[in-house]
């Protein structure tokens, strides 16, 4: 029994699909365009050339920057998927109550709705060369002289990835482990299996496509990411988005475009590579 | 029945506070901080304990264009969010049945948050700038803050249809309802909360929004854009005083939100059932 015409479907749809149409499909399609497009010192205009492949390719700062992207990219999914699991676990395994576990996932999820860059900015005094940490540490006795890694460095673009995006990685998890058949758990330690062999033989196999998603989010959060690289690494650091941002600045938009294409592939590649594990669609 | 909680939970227990530490933490120390005395920096110790600094945000050597920028992101919250809400809705409407075209739409959706922020950026200021048309944040800038919340609001519509227990709307056609009462008196009321999140999502998602809008908002800048330009700039403690004012505000909506959940969910329990009751 079906009311529907296609007609109200095609008036339903056509919204979403003229914005996402205009906003997001021709700008990726002027990208790739205008990746071909040559440019000089005051403007860029069609053409068909690879150069900004080639350079964009040929050039070994390019290789670096994106090791450096990996390398946040890869520690902040480590720490995010750390702390999101054991949060989400203690969540769905420890709380009994529906009420409690609504008022603790949401006291995780507010933060999540105010400002990033607040968000970044609020570990300046606490890394700063007389931050809290340092003064802490000299107070103690533990350290002579301030220590100066904290701010503006890997470390504190890390620290700032893992406290901005640790929630993608709750959300979904904790989403999984609530569709998890408690009898299952029963049955495992029905079946003799200790704490930790229910974890990995039982609870993370049933995980995997609420793990899947959250490092979706983290991975592509902070491959195409430019501010936090920025502000946390004090203008020192680099990452893909830094890169492009900076020929965006000098007007190169052709060799910026380049540069977008090849991050949009290796996003996909990375996407792609998680997807194997977990039908999205079934998720939701 | 209480049984012995065992010390792994205990463990865990300690394990959250911390993450509750770590979340709030550092928020709450810009809040301290916010309220430094006049001479007082931007780090610990508080040098005295004033409001100094808000009104160095309000006063006559205004700090940046703050109150427009506000005023801007604040409109384009608004409008961002009634847009996601209603577009939210009847894609999800139209996606409780398969039609043509219906796989590629949900990847599309889905690729619009998948696809690094920057690209969005570049991509609709190069069409514009080709194209000669002038950016701004009414327009390219609503349009990047769109292929950023749609996809929420989407997902969570699906979501929500897919628990949906259409038994009632069947009820509602058997006695009579047309497809638009159906969906007025029937499938709103019971969806009501879902989208009260999603108007949330839509609003702070767009509020907070950096990346998308960095080329697209063209010359007048909205209150993240204002905020990043002040952090290269800015040297004192007004910087935290705009971060407690933009996160207070951050708080009073997420508040609204809950306040009228909370009120939805009251209604919907005491007008639960009339069964027996007659007419």
């Amino acid at each position: 029994m079906d009311h529907k015409s296609p007609l109200s479907t095609l008036l339903q749809i056509s919204p979403i699909s003229l914005i996402l149409g205009f906003f997001l499909v021709l700008p990726i399609g002027t990208i790739l365009i205008v990746s071909f497009w040559d440019y000089n010192d005051f403007s860029f205009f069609p053409d068909f050339v690879w150069t900004n492949y080639s350079d964009a390719l040929g050039s070994n700062v390019t290789y670096k920057t994106y090791l450096n992207t990996f390398w946040y990219a890869g520690l902040t999914w480590l720490f995010t998927f750390l702390i999101g699991f054991t949060v989400a676990y203690f969540l769905a395994f420890h709380i009994h109550t529906t009420r409690w576990q609504i008022v603790l996932f949401l006291i995780c999820t507010i933060p999540f709705w105010t400002s990033n860059i607040i968000r970044m900015i609020s570990w300046i005094p606490f890394l700063g060369r007389n931050g809290v940490f340092n003064t802490m540490l000299q107070s103690i006795g533990l350290i002579d002289e301030p220590l100066e890694f904290l701010l503006f460095s890997d470390f504190s673009i890390v620290l700032a990835f893992v406290h901005l995006y640790a929630l993608f990685m709750v959300v979904p998890i904790f989403n999984s482990m609530m569709r998890i058949d408690r009898s299952l758990i029963e049955a495992a330690i029905d079946g003799g299996a200790h704490g930790w062999q229910m974890l990995t033989n039982v609870v993370i196999p049933l995980c995997k496509p609420g793990i899947a998603i959250g490092s979706i989010f983290v991975v592509t959060l902070v491959m195409g990411d430019y501010i936090t690289v920025r502000l946390m690494g004090g203008g020192q650091r680099a990452s893909v988005g830094v890169m492009m941002w900076n020929e965006i600045s000098l007007l190169l938009y052709p060799a910026a475009a380049a540069h977008a294409v090849v991050l949009l592939a290796v996003v996909l590649i990375m996407v792609s590579l998680i997807v194997r594990v977990v039908d999205l669609k079934k998720e939701l | 029945m209480h049984k012995k909680r065992p010390a792994s939970f205990y463990w865990l227990t300690a394990f959250f506070g911390l993450f509750v530490l770590f979340l709030y933490g550092p928020i709450s120390a810009i809040l301290i901080l916010s309220f430094q005395g006049p001479n007082g920096g931007l780090t610990f110790p508080m040098n005295g304990f004033s409001i100094h600094w808000f009104f160095a945000l309000f006063g006559e050597q205004l700090v940046g264009d703050f109150e427009t920028s506000f005023l801007r992101s604040l409109q384009l919250g608004l409008i961002v969010m009634a847009l996601t809400v209603v577009i939210s809705l009847v894609t999800g409407l139209a996606f409780r049945k398969k039609f043509f075209g219906s796989n590629l739409l949900f990847y599309t959706t889905v690729a619009s948050l998948i696809v690094p922020s920057i690209l969005v950026s570049l991509g609709i200021g190069l069409i514009f700038n080709i194209m000669d048309w002038e950016v701004s944040w009414t327009t390219s800038g609503l349009g990047a803050h769109l292929t950023w919340t749609l996809p929420f609001g989407f997902l969570i519509m699906i979501a929500v249809f897919n628990r949906f227990d259409k038994s009632y709307e069947e009820a509602a056609r058997d006695l009579g309802a047309s497809n638009w009462q159906t969906i007025c008196h029937v499938v709103l009321p019971i969806i009501g909360p879902s989208l009260i999140g999603v108007a949330l999502f839509g609003f702070t998602l767009s509020y907070d929004e950096f990346a998308r809008t960095l080329m697209t908002s063209g010359v007048k800048n909205t209150l993240p854009l204002e905020i990043f330009g002040m952090t290269t700039n800015v040297t004192t403690p007004t910087l935290y005083a705009l971060g407690t004012l933009t996160t207070f505000f951050s708080l009073f909506m997420i508040l609204t939100a809950m306040g009228v959940l909370f009120y939805l969910r009251r209604r919907q329990e005491s007008h639960g059932s009339d069964a027996g009751k007659g007419v």
